[in-house]
């Protein structure tokens, strides 16, 4: 194999990942929605059961993107989360509620009491998913970095010899408030997003509620529901794809490994690689088709398995054009230079190989998350099914 | 360089208490894993209630404990990015790997079966339920496994070579970084450690009902299970622990030095039983290391422990500075001035080296390759200021590693009276014993908590040992937003913490008689 090969090979399992993880951020969209769409405790419960039973999947896809993420392309790890270490931190913090919130919510000696668990839910819902969809904006809008791997031959009295270097004191933050050198159309951009991520989310819990629940009155509500999160989320989500379409990207010049803009960047890739056109089409294809299905249709319960698997092919496909065709994954607007590619990121050859051997257990690991899955869904979730089992939050 | 050693110091702080607070709830979490698996094994197997209800009630603590652990751990995966910049570009295209693979391998076998575990009690076969429970804890085994790996490699970074084009470690062998001897020693070691933790739980809780007169038979069942496991795994714990000693005097003879107070070193060395440092001690005076020492009785025990040879030479920290001693390779140790200016060396190499490779120089790239080669085993040591720099903060570790080994010896005694009196049934009528045994929990921990600080701090002041150190990993943000995320990651931890316990105690108080059938 090619060291090419792997390091398009390894930018696929990181988009895929991303996919999966934007798929599985129902659960936070879910989470932003436990106190609107509930009028009555146990309401309440139901919803906080039915997404407590997958919080971990998320938890687990966020840990793996970040492992996978390191291991494949390094010099993204310590540049992003070094740099932009506010915005990341934010993202962890969030995180850390929601960890602990399901467990603890309705047990006795919790500290804070119940409806404070369920806040923290609400929190990770919605800066988890914007903060996410923002910081994932950059790697088509930029960054404020620089990288310069001579720094750590500078023995200079108190100098650190740090080799990537956030230019401005707001570390990330500047993704999404025109501070520092962030421009404030960056920011609208990078917010357009992150907001579209959160009702995207929010989007994905109600088809998941509308699957899973069997509670009439609950029921009731999720059309209207499906409305007021679909509808933004597809106007935002426009906005944010036509503006980068339409504006200029980072093109790199695969010989000299040159960094420079390109008009319609991001629209030619899509040209250039059919594929990947095709992909992104039939993905925002399935996610309207899933969410149009179950606005006009009563019966139609699937809604979440296509727009799930839609949101899975997009967030692919929009990675892909992000990461492949010469194009600067990472990009930096302060100096062109240091923008991160698939190629100058990446592990090396040895260590891709080796990860791409391990990759090969993905396959079994999907087969028996699906198997675990089904094997705990034979049918929809009421309020005596939580009351019943012995573990319920 | 103050302003850096600052950054430096709070980066090591969040990082440390990170990790202090993770290994709070991790140990307890391998440990009880297996206990409660063992339980849900005879349910399984005698069909007896009583087992099911057993393990269901060690299970609501297991989950309990696991919520924090996890969250714990997400942050301390992403430090080495947010804090570490450096050492993840420097050593990334090896570390990363096992983190990627603890991701693919553990988390999602964890996170999958846990929630079988927990919510398919009704909804899948007994066999399938008993299955996702084993499937859990090995989950996190496994992933204990390669975070151990990771860390064993900081220890002694094995199978890399360092490419001056990318200027960073890469891998050239991944089994010598899973198999090295110092991984599977960390592992068996740190895994066990969790396992007479979880053993220590069980007894001391169910002590505690044994005390209130309440589901006695529960509690003895339980303590039966504990005290076997209990003593075998801190049995196997202290040969661990003999490969732990044994590889820090191969590879890190500074941190040995240090977790003895040995200043000066000597043939046939003894291990400190008991021992007060003389603080005013440095590596350059003749004042004494102990204002006391109480050595063990069996002479020349320190030289066994490290080098398996009685009259083996330890050096202390003064012979690792000024060098001179003959090393176990045969070859005559360097001293910190020489290695200091060999270090600088190979670091001016690589500058040369990427200044000749910018203007297409192919000869002077050359030449900088072989300065660089010749010089690399001692790149870390050019970003060394001062020769005081190599020492560990010597009583954090010092009475760390006796606090340890002392506490480890009282857990074997602890579970053979425990268990000879459990197995003579006059363990329910002796409460002063009971008592103790609900004591000894929190001394498990703190036998992790200084076991850990032995093995990080006796690391300083190296982040990968003498390849990286500390100064050269950090990232470049300001001393405040560490301090600011510091404070915030403490109080919320602390909160949490407190949180869990109030939890614990209640749903212990509660009973396994809570549990629902």
């Amino acid at each position: 194999m090619s060291y090419e090969f792997l390091q398009q090979y390894w930018w696929f399992l990181v988009s895929l990942l991303a996919g999966l993880l934007a798929f599985l951020l129902f659960v936070q969209g879910g989470q932003s929605m436990i106190f609107s769409l509930s009028k009555t405790d146990s309401e309440k419960r139901l919803l906080v059961n039915v997404l407590g039973r997958k919080w971990e999947y998320t938890f687990t896809t966020l840990v793996t993107f970040g492992g996978a993420f390191f291991a494949s392309f390094p010099l993204f790890y310590s540049t992003s989360f070094g740099g932009a270490y506010y915005v990341w931190m934010l993202i962890l913090l969030c995180f850390v509620l929601q960890a602990v919130a399901y467990e603890f919510q309705s047990k006795p000696g919790n500290l804070f009491g119940k409806k404070t668990y369920q806040a923290f839910l609400f929190v990770n819902g919605l800066l988890g998913t914007v903060l996410i969809g923002a910081a994932i904006a950059t790697f088509f809008t930029g960054s404020d970095f620089l990288v310069n791997k001579s720094n750590l031959t500078n023995l200079s009295e108190g100098f650190a010899p740090v080799i990537s270097a956030w230019g401005s004191g707001w570390h990330g933050l500047d993704a999404a408030l025109p501070v520092g050198n962030g421009t404030l159309l960056a920011c609208l951009r990078n917010l357009s997003l992150g907001l579209a991520v959160f009702f995207l989310a929010r989007t994905l819990a109600t088809l998941f509620f509308v699957n899973r629940l069997n509670h009439a009155v609950l029921e009731s509500r999720l059309k209207k529901t499906l409305w007021i999160n679909a509808v933004p989320f597809v106007v935002l989500f426009l906005v944010f794809v036509i503006w980068t379409l339409l504006d200029k990207g980072y093109a790199v010049d695969k010989a000299t490994g040159e960094v420079s803009l390109v008009q319609f960047k991001y629209f030619l890739n899509l040209i250039e690689m059919p594929v990947v056109l095709v992909l992104f089409l039939l993905g925002v294809v399935a996610v309207l088709y899933g969410v149009i299905a179950t606005l006009f249709c009563k019966k139609f319960k699937k809604g979440i398995w296509y727009s799930g698997t839609g949101t899975v092919v997009t967030v692919l496909s929009l990675f892909l054009t992000a990461g492949y065709n010469n194009t600067a994954f990472y990009p930096s607007s302060t100096d062109l230079q240091s923008s991160l590619t698939i190629y100058n990121a990446s592990s090396s050859p040895y260590t891709l190989t080796a990860m791409s051997w391990v990759s090969l257990l993905i396959p079994f690991v999907l087969a028996y998350i699906v198997y675990a899955w089904w094997s705990m869904e034979k049918k929809r979730t009421t309020v005596e099914d939580i009351i019943e089992d012995g573990h319920a939050y | 360089m103050e302003i850096l050693s600052s950054l430096v110091d709070w980066s090591r702080a969040q990082f440390a208490m990170t990790a202090m607070y993770h290994w709070l709830f991790v140990p307890l979490t391998l440990g009880l894993g297996v206990i409660m698996s063992v339980m849900e094994t005879l349910y399984v197997k005698t069909g007896n209630e009583q087992w099911k209800r057993a393990a269901k009630f060690w299970m609501t603590l297991f989950g309990i404990n696991f919520a924090v652990g996890v969250a714990t751990g997400l942050i301390l995966e992403f430090e080495f990015g947010t804090n570490w910049s450096n050492y993840s570009w420097f050593v990334g295209d090896i570390f990363g790997a096992p983190l990627a693979i603890e991701g693919v391998v553990a988390f999602f076998m964890e996170a999958t079966f846990i929630s079988i575990m927990f919510f398919g009690w009704k909804r899948v076969s007994k066999k399938f339920h008993l299955a996702s429970t084993w499937l859990t804890v090995i989950g996190a085994t496994i992933s204990s496994l390669w975070i151990l790996v990771a860390n064993a490699w900081m220890q002694y970074p094995a199978g890399t070579t360092f490419n001056p084009e990318t200027v960073r470690n890469e891998m050239t062998d991944f089994w010598s970084v899973l198999f090295s001897p110092v991984a599977m020693n960390k592992f068996f070691h740190t895994v066990i450690s969790a396992w007479v933790l979880g053993s220590i739980f069980v007894i001391g809780i169910s002590s505690w009902f044994l005390l209130k007169k309440r589901q006695t038979d529960f509690a003895l069942k339980s303590i039966r299970i504990g005290t076997v496991f209990g003593l075998i795994s801190s049995i196997i714990l202290l040969v661990t622990g003999h490969g732990s000693a044994y590889h820090v005097a191969q590879r890190q003879p500074m941190k040995l030095a240090v977790m003895e107070g040995l200043y000066h070193g000597k043939e046939k060395a003894d291990l400190q039983a008991f021992a007060i440092l003389n603080t005013s001690k440095t590596y350059d005076n003749t004042e004494d290391e102990f204002l006391l020492s109480i050595p063990v009785p069996i002479p020349g025990l320190l030289s066994w422990l490290g080098y398996d040879n009685c009259n083996a030479f330890v050096p202390g920290v003064s012979d690792i500075i000024k060098g001179g001693y003959q090393l176990p390779s045969g070859q005559t140790a360097l001293s910190f001035d020489e290695k200091q200016r060999r270090g600088k060396e190979a670091i001016r190499s690589l500058s040369d080296f990427r200044q000749a490779a910018a203007t297409g120089d192919a000869e002077a790239k050359a030449k900088a390759k072989v300065g660089l080669d010749e010089n690399y085993d001692y790149f870390g040591y050019g970003y060394i200021d001062k020769a005081e720099d190599l020492i560990p903060n010597m009583p954090l570790v010092f009475y760390s590693f006796h606090i340890m080994v002392i506490l480890g010896m009282y857990f074997i005694l602890f579970f053979i009276v425990v268990g000879v009196l459990v197995y003579r049934k006059k363990f329910e009528n002796i409460k002063w014993l009971q008592k103790l045994a609900i004591w000894t929990i929190p001394l498990a921990y703190v036998a992790g908590q200084t076991g850990w600080i032995v093995a990080e701090v006796g690391r300083y002041p190296w982040a990968i040992q003498e390849v990286l150190p500390l100064n050269a990993a950090v990232s470049k943000i300001s001393t405040g937003s560490v301090q600011l995320t510091f404070f915030l990651f403490l109080a919320l931890f602390s909160v949490l913490l407190v949180a869990e316990l109030g939890i614990l105690t209640r749903q212990i108080k509660k009973g396994p008689e809570a549990e629902v059938n």
